[in-house]
């Protein structure tokens, strides 16, 4: 059985060839920062550090035999995993750095997937670095790039310096309309402070929405950032009291994005209602939802439940008291493509306790 | 009452075998140990990832993090056999004539006795490896099925297929069936004169361990609360029929298997440690030993059948001697 004492957290790094991951990855191997990490990387490329633990990896995407299209794992991973944690001790976490190309959801669902790999290792955050000049043209020509934006939880908005204020301020608005969930954070040089990108906790269902102010406001007061954001998306600040503004599904307005992301706000919930509903959806619209995250206040239970899912695994558990005072609000943000807005609010809807 | 003599290691044991007639404990950080008048410890790669003994040759071989191969023999010789660069080497196997092959990434390699080595390329990632009792032929265990090539031979590769991911294989020791593991909870296998499907599942955990019981009449399985024996003595394999299910126990899960080399009769290892002998005929248990730190990963019967030599995942190794 999984024992999160002796789990070892895992960091996904994603992102276009020349976004800066090796940069990224080179300051995690050579900062001073009291832990020791075991790598794995597709090419051992242009690391420049000799270390025993960068492992290189073929990527091996293994569709599970059960009948799911969107049931993928990958096998390089499982065995890499398996031989990394047979002499543990040498390292407190693992980071996968993964090709430009790859799709971010095979590496995510392992740590779901494989019994093995489950009760060893456990997901911390999915990283994606993003080049902020050459963002657009990759929206243009792939998929992956946004698929890899969308299923972040943080983001590394690099070489900011190549790009005009209004460029940026243009690409970081198209990340959140890809992602609303995701932290940004805007460097040159990947500078951004290791603690932002390890050990976050992201996929920690008892920590993971505690540890983010922001996390499902979807309307984009990020304001952890410290520049001004007077980007187009400012005008969704603040107005949550409004019934008529729970739900955005915005893939539109912005060019070459296919993804949105569907944000749903409630009361309390009738758990008898809820939960074949969520299991519903997630097998029906399964291979449509990137990631889902949420916060449900049930009836007449004195504790917060937190869900999160990857197309069609989802886990969810009792995180923590409501405290006195604070609103039993449920939150929901479904993340993916081709998702009907208008009817999952409905259904969502239907799901509140009388 | 069988007697336990332990031996308390540090790491994760992946091969517990006789080299000659003296225990070998292999362990994860590469160093191999041996009870021979007393501890002795040599170190083989520098991270083991594959191990596979060498019944005919009497040597272990082991592949690992270093990228290298080595052969150990009885007395602690040691000799790196081959080398394949930077990358891990996952898996290896010993065949007949002294050749052995090993496998990192996409390439399977043949070493023939005489030094000479062979490639072998896939599209993808080799998961397994296991040389046919007779004649000079391998299966590679990949994404969507089995390889079998002919290494001493110039010719096109024969390919099975089922869908899914294999992970491990092993020929019939007749040399007629061939079973992998899979990603899934489950075996597949072959049977090679006509390509027959096998499909053995319902376990409800990986199958990580497999014995071939004597004149492989049986193939005994984890992977579940009990050892799973699928019976191969006729002509067509296990079809249709039950396997039996040895050993079983309601709170613990069968993590390794070793038959008999003459009897009836595998030695069980449980994720709690335990060790259990039973017999196929009347599912009669014989406990071997009490639950310990760390689940059982490896096991092997001496030529005498006396002693079973075991390994765990947390390090509590030994050799039990069931005359005592």
């Amino acid at each position: 059985m999984s024992d999160a004492q002796t789990q070892i957290p895992v960091t996904v790094l994603t992102g276009y060839l020349g976004a800066g991951k090796t940069t990224l990855l080179n300051r995690i191997l050579s900062e001073s920062h009291g832990k020791r990490y075991a790598v794995i990387v597709n090419e051992f490329g242009e690391i420049g550090i000799d270390n025993d633990l960068i492992v290189e990896s073929d990527e091996e995407i293994y569709e599970m035999n059960n009948g799911c299209v969107c049931c993928t794992v990958r096998g390089d991973l499982i065995r890499v995993v398996e031989g990394l944690m047979r002499r543990p001790g040498r390292f407190d976490a693992i980071v996968v750095e993964t090709t430009g190309l790859a799709d971010p959801v095979p590496v995510a669902q392992t740590f779901f997937m494989d019994d093995d790999v489950r009760s060893k290792t456990k997901l911390d955050a999915v990283v994606a670095l993003v080049d902020a000049k050459h963002l657009p043209l990759r929206l243009k020509d792939s998929k992956e790039a946004e698929d890899q934006i969308a299923f972040a939880d943080v983001v590394v908005l690099n070489k900011t310096d190549l790009v005009t204020p209004e460029e940026l301020a243009k690409v970081e608005a198209t990340i959140r309309a890809i992602n609303p969930a995701a932290r940004i954070h805007r460097t040159t040089r990947a500078g951004v402070a290791l603690s932002e990108v390890l050990d976050r906790g992201a996929f920690d269902l008892s920590k993971a929405l505690e540890n983010d102010p922001h996390f499902l406001e979807a309307h984009d007061d990020h304001d952890h950032h410290d520049h001004d954001h007077d980007h187009d998306h400012d005008h969704h600040h603040h107005d949550h009291d409004g019934h008529d503004h729970h739900h955005h599904a915005h893939p539109s307005d912005i060019h070459d994005v296919t993804v949105q992301s569907v944000s749903l706000r409630g009361g309390e919930m009738d758990p008898k209602k809820f939960f074949p509903w969520i299991e519903k959806i997630t097998q029906m619209e399964g291979p449509n939802i990137l990631r889902l995250k949420g916060i449900i206040a049930l009836k007449g239970d004195d504790e917060r439940y937190v869900l999160q899912g990857v197309h069609m695994i989802i886990e969810g558990d009792h995180q923590r008291a409501w405290k006195d005072g604070e609103k039993h609000e449920s939150r929901l943000v479904f993340i993916g493509r081709e998702l009907d807005a208008e009817r999952l609010k409905k259904s969502f809807d239907a799901c509140q306790a009388a | 009452m069988p007697t336990v003599a332990p031996l308390d290691l540090e790491g994760h044991c992946l091969a517990a075998v006789f080299l000659g007639d003296v225990p070998h404990f292999a362990l994860a950080d590469g160093a191999i140990h041996r009870l021979d008048n007393g501890h002795k410890t040599v170190q083989a790669n520098d991270g083991l990832l594959a191990a596979f003994h060498d019944a005919a040759n009497d040597r272990l071989i082991t592949g690992g993090e270093d990228g290298k191969v080595f052969a150990v023999k009885a007395g602690g010789e040691t000799q790196e056999v081959a080398s394949a660069g930077k990358k891990w080497i996952t898996s290896v196997a010993a065949g007949p004539q002294g050749a052995i092959a090993y496998a990192t990434g996409k390439t399977a390699f043949v070493r023939f006795a005489d030094g000479k080595t062979k490639e072998f390329l896939h599209p993808r990632s080799v998961e397994g490896l296991a040389f046919s009792p007779k004649g000079m032929r391998f299966g590679v265990a990949r994404y969507n099925g089995a390889t079998l090539h002919f290494p001493a031979a110039e010719g096109k590769p024969v390919e099975l297929e089922w869908a899914g991911a294999h992970t491990g294989i092993t020929f019939s020791p007749d040399g007629a069936f061939l079973v992998t593991t899979m990603q899934e909870n489950a075996l597949h296998g072959w049977k090679l004169a006509d390509g027959k499907h096998m499909r053995m599942s319902g376990y409800p955990g990986k199958v990580k361990s497999l014995s071939w019981s004597v004149k492989g009449k049986w193939l005994a399985s984890s992977g579940a609360p009990a050892a799973i024996v699928w019976p191969f003595s006729s002509k067509d394999g296990p079809m249709g029929k039950a396997p039996l299910e040895l050993g079983t126990r309601g709170n613990a899960m069968v993590t390794a298997v070793a038959c008999h080399p003459s009897q009836d009769v595998v030695a069980v290892g449980y994720d709690d440690g335990m060790v259990m002998a039973v017999r196929f005929a009347d599912a009669k248990e014989v406990l071997l030993r009490r639950p310990g730190k760390g689940a059982i990963t490896a096991m092997m019967w001496d030529k005498e059948e006396r002693r079973v030599a075991f390994g765990s995942a947390a390090g509590d190794c030994g050799v039990i001697d069931i005359t005592a």
